[in-house]
């Protein structure tokens, strides 16, 4: 399912040296024309090799003028039908739209924090440094799990 | 002032560098910056991409597949053994098993949304709260933002200035006065023309599996769409070999069978909603074909098969022509109806949804395109490409030292847990072979368990100082050929694609999938090969690697797209290396030596192991001993 933007939506994320969908498409796909010699669109983006494309959504999900939509893969997907997100900072609300024109429409929590407030180390014990060739993180306490009779070798 | 062809060069000397951010990097990036407080070393990581979405979890998942709970880390060893018949390390998937739950109690903690039992809606499972299962190590979650909660962590234990993302690294260097270790690497951004050189102590390889070395079943605009991410391209398992590591079990393949086109993923339909699988004819084939099973004693007879026979007795319909295989998805949903009322249904429903929108959106738009709806119309069932992969259903990987407190044999620890042969070089996730099942919070829980090796290993080499085996304007020459032969040549002819005089890494992609998929069992022959068309495969893989020196890359992200295939053809190499040597069919399924059509508990219930000499260009091969540390079922 190939990623399109949509011309009039896409704001080039303003002019920033770093636009959100070239920033996070995990395959290096997303790019901007910024003199509009790739795609005739001026500080448009688009996706330079879309038969390489997972259909991940990270762009979708990222951009902020929702200018980026998918089109399921011509060469296996009838058209017509459509899966589009909206991801808010707790949840995100999924559109489905089939062949048919029928509707689906589903919302999933994402997260259980505020984004931006994980906070490592806090509360958490120190390092024992004596412990450095031991199995077992810092985070662990105690007795390993496991029932050590089932280790036939020892 | 830099620019294309002239790239400006950055070397930058650390203790210890991660490659990857995926699962495996982020847990080292979590576990190491505690043991490194007070300490004076220093750490960076490198990714190509962005961690907040990198890697396999860039989508999301729907489930943790390995959190053990009230299980046994032994039981988990017992899983793993028999899932890939028989022979995997048990010290590591023990050793995993013990540590796994700790990452897992981190990621709640952190914001991931864990499905709990009713009543236990507010109690972490780090309090003893019960998750919903989905299967015996699996346990639901909702999962799109996964991966963005596990990366913010691991970016604010690091702090952004010990981060490069888009850089890409291409290979590893050997130490200039010991060349059985690395003391560095080498990366171009894909972002800006800068070369990256970073000499360290210590390095934690871990850039995933390998996807795209086999015809993709969809070869048009679908061929994105692959079960595994597209973007992982063996560079962990070509990297190691090239700079000396061990490599074991690279002839292990995984064949996911999945939706059809879409490749969304069939647990939940299976384990939430009992689905059934069935031939065309509505025969369940793993009840119909049970008696198939009893000829792999005893991967077969265990209460869950083996994954490879699964699928060997799905592909016994399709051959036999009762396909095409399907899903049953509308009378498990019409059982349900029977016990249920229908906004339990709905609920049901929303949960199928949610196990393609979570972790494979791409099936979703199949179903939507087709107008499928699953309470009406079955879904086709398909194995997928093969994949190599080491953290997933499958054990192929870097042969690395275990822990030493669980009566392995001596020769499987020869120094720091997570070490590769090579000293100074771990690996973690997908990289680690010989084990598997590993999955997300698997891959994590090892890239911490390799942090806090790496940080011994850098303390005890305080005083050692890195010392590279090629000059650095070698290696950036060598990197940036691609770039030189496409200036040198590109106005010989009008049209620069074709070109006598170099070839573009998307046909040089092409041309290893057309060879891996016709002579190395992929599935233009239902995955079959025997002696001769390996030596086929062989020959020709041999005239691929010559090309590949002559790749063009007309910028910087054909570049990216050169490495990345290069590190596909070295790691398809090691995969069509080990398949010949190993003279018999471990994982019918998965593939078929036909010259050797069984399995030969006998002579071949022993590891694989090889190693690469990047001078010569030659692999060796050689069996390592097998040993169970738990008890387990024998053939009878
Ligand atoms: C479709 C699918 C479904 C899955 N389902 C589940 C599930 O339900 N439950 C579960 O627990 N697990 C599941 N997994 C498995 C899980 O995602 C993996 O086991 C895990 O991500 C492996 O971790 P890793 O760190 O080894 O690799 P990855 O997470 O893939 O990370 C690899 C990293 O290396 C980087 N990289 C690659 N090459 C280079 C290079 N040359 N230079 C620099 N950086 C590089 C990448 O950008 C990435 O950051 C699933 C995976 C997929 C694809
Ligand atoms: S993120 Fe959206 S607005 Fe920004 S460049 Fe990409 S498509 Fe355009
Ligand atoms: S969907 Fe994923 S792979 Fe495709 S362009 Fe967007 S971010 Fe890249």
């Amino acid at each position: 399912m190939p990623t399109f933007v949509r011309t009039e939506k896409c704001d080039g994320c303003k002019g920033q040296d770093k636009t959100a969908c070239m920033y996070i498409c995990p395959h290096d796909l997303m790019k901007l024309d910024k003199d509009g010699s790739e795609t005739g669109h001026a500080m448009k983006a688009f996706n330079q090799e879309p038969e390489q494309c997972w259909e991940c959504y990270s762009c979708i999900k990222i951009c902020p003028q929702q200018a980026i939509e998918a089109r399921a893969y011509a060469d296996i997907v009838p058209l017509g039908g459509s899966v589009q997100p909206l991801r808010g900072s707790d949840s995100i609300m999924w559109t489905i739209k089939f062949r048919n024109g029928m509707m689906k429409r589903f919302k999933f929590p994402i997260r259980t924090t505020p984004e931006g407030s994980i906070d490592p180390y806090t509360g958490k014990p120190a390092v024992d440094m004596g412990k450095i060739d031991q199995p077992g993180f810092f985070t662990m306490s105690g007795e390993l799990k496991g029932d050590r009779s089932q280790l036939v070798c020892l | 002032m830099a620019e294309f062809g002239n790239p400006e060069v950055i070397e930058e000397e650390v203790d210890i560098l991660l490659i990857g951010g995926g699962m495996a990097c982020c847990g080292a990036a979590y576990e190491i910056m505690r043991w490194m407080e007070g300490t004076d070393l220093t750490v960076k990581l490198i990714d190509k991409a962005a961690m907040d979405r990198s890697g396999a979890v860039a989508q999301g998942l729907s489930a943790i597949n390995t959190y053990l709970g009230d299980n046994d880390p032994a039981d988990y060893a017992r899983m793993v053994a028999n899932d890939l018949m028989g022979i995997t390390r048990d010290d590591l998937a023990y050793d995993l098993g013990r540590h796994v739950d700790d990452s897992v109690h981190l990621f709640e903690e952190w914001g991931l949304p864990i499905w709990k039992q009713p009543g236990d809606e507010d109690k972490p499972l780090k309090d003893g709260g019960k998750p919903v299962r989905s299967g015996k190590w699996q346990i639901m979650i909702n999962g799109e933002s996964y991966k963005w909660i596990v990366a913010e962590a691991a970016k604010k234990a690091l702090g952004t200035d010990k981060i490069q993302e888009r850089v890409f690294i291409v290979k590893l260097i050997n130490d200039k006065n010991d060349p059985t270790r690395v003391a560095g690497a080498i990366g171009f951004s894909v972002r800006e023309h800068k070369v990256h050189v970073y000499k360290f102590k210590a390095c934690l390889l871990a850039a995933g599996g390998c996807v795209n070395i086999f015809r993709p079943r969809s070869v048009g605009e679908g061929t994105g769409r692959a079960w595994y991410p597209v973007w992982n391209s063996g560079s962990t398992y070509a990297m190691a070999a090239e700079a000396g590591a061990e490599l074991t079990m690279m002839e292990n393949r995984f064949v996911p069978a999945r939706f059809k086109d879409g490749y969304g993923p069939v647990g939940a339909w299976f384990l939430l909603f009992k689905a059934k699988a069935t031939n065309a004819i509505g025969e369940v084939y793993m009840d119909k074909n049970k008696e198939m099973l009893n000829e792999y004693p005893p991967y077969g007879q265990a209460a869950v098969p083996a994954s490879c026979l699964r699928n060997h007795l799905m592909m016994h319909e399709m051959k036999e022509g009762r396909g095409p295989i399907y899903m049953d998805t509308p009378t498990a949903l019409a059982k349900l109806a029977e016990t249920m009322t229908p906004k339990e249904i709905k609920h049901l429903e929303a949960e199928a949804w949610e196990d393609f929108l979570d972790m494979c959106i791409g099936q979703a738009g199949v179903w939507a395109g087709e107008n499928i709806e699953p309470e009406k119309k079955p879904s086709e069932l398909m194995p997928t490409e093969p994949y190599l992969l080491g953290s997933h259903s499958g054990c192929c990987g870097i042969w690395v030292s275990g822990p030493t407190d669980v009566g392995a044999p001596a020769e499987w620890s020869w120094g720091y847990r997570s070490m590769t042969t090579v000293k100074g070089l771990f690996t973690a996730g997908d990289g680690v072979g010989a084990s598997g099942h590993k999955f997300s919070s698997g891959s994590h829980a090892e890239g911490r368990i390799s942090a806090k090796a790496m940080v011994k290993f850098a303390l005890d080499n305080k005083d050692w100082k890195p010392e590279l085996d090629t000059p650095v304007n070698e290696l950036v020459e060598e990197i940036y050929k691609p770039v030189r032969t496409y200036l040198e040549f590109k106005d010989y002819s009008t049209a620069i694609d074709i070109n006598p005089n170099y070839i573009t890494p998307k046909m040089l992609q092409f041309r290893l999938q057309k060879i891996m998929d016709e002579y190395c069992a992929g599935v233009a022959t239902w995955y079959q090969t025997n002696a001769h068309m390996l030596q086929v495969c062989e020959d020709k893989l041999e005239m691929l690697k010559e090309d590949s020196l002559k790749m063009r890359a007309k910028d910087l992200h054909e570049l990216l797209r050169a490495w990345e295939n290069y590190h596909r053809i070295i790691t398809a190499e090691a995969h069509m290396k080990h398949i010949q040597f190993r003279e018999e069919s471990r994982y019918p399924g998965f593939y078929y030596r036909m010259d050797f059509n069984f399995v030969d508990e006998e002579n071949w219930k022993c590891f694989v192991n090889s190693t690469y000499d990047r001078k010569t260009k030659e692999w060796t091969c050689k069996k390592v001993p097998h040993v169970d540390l738990v008890s387990k079922p024998t053939a009878a």
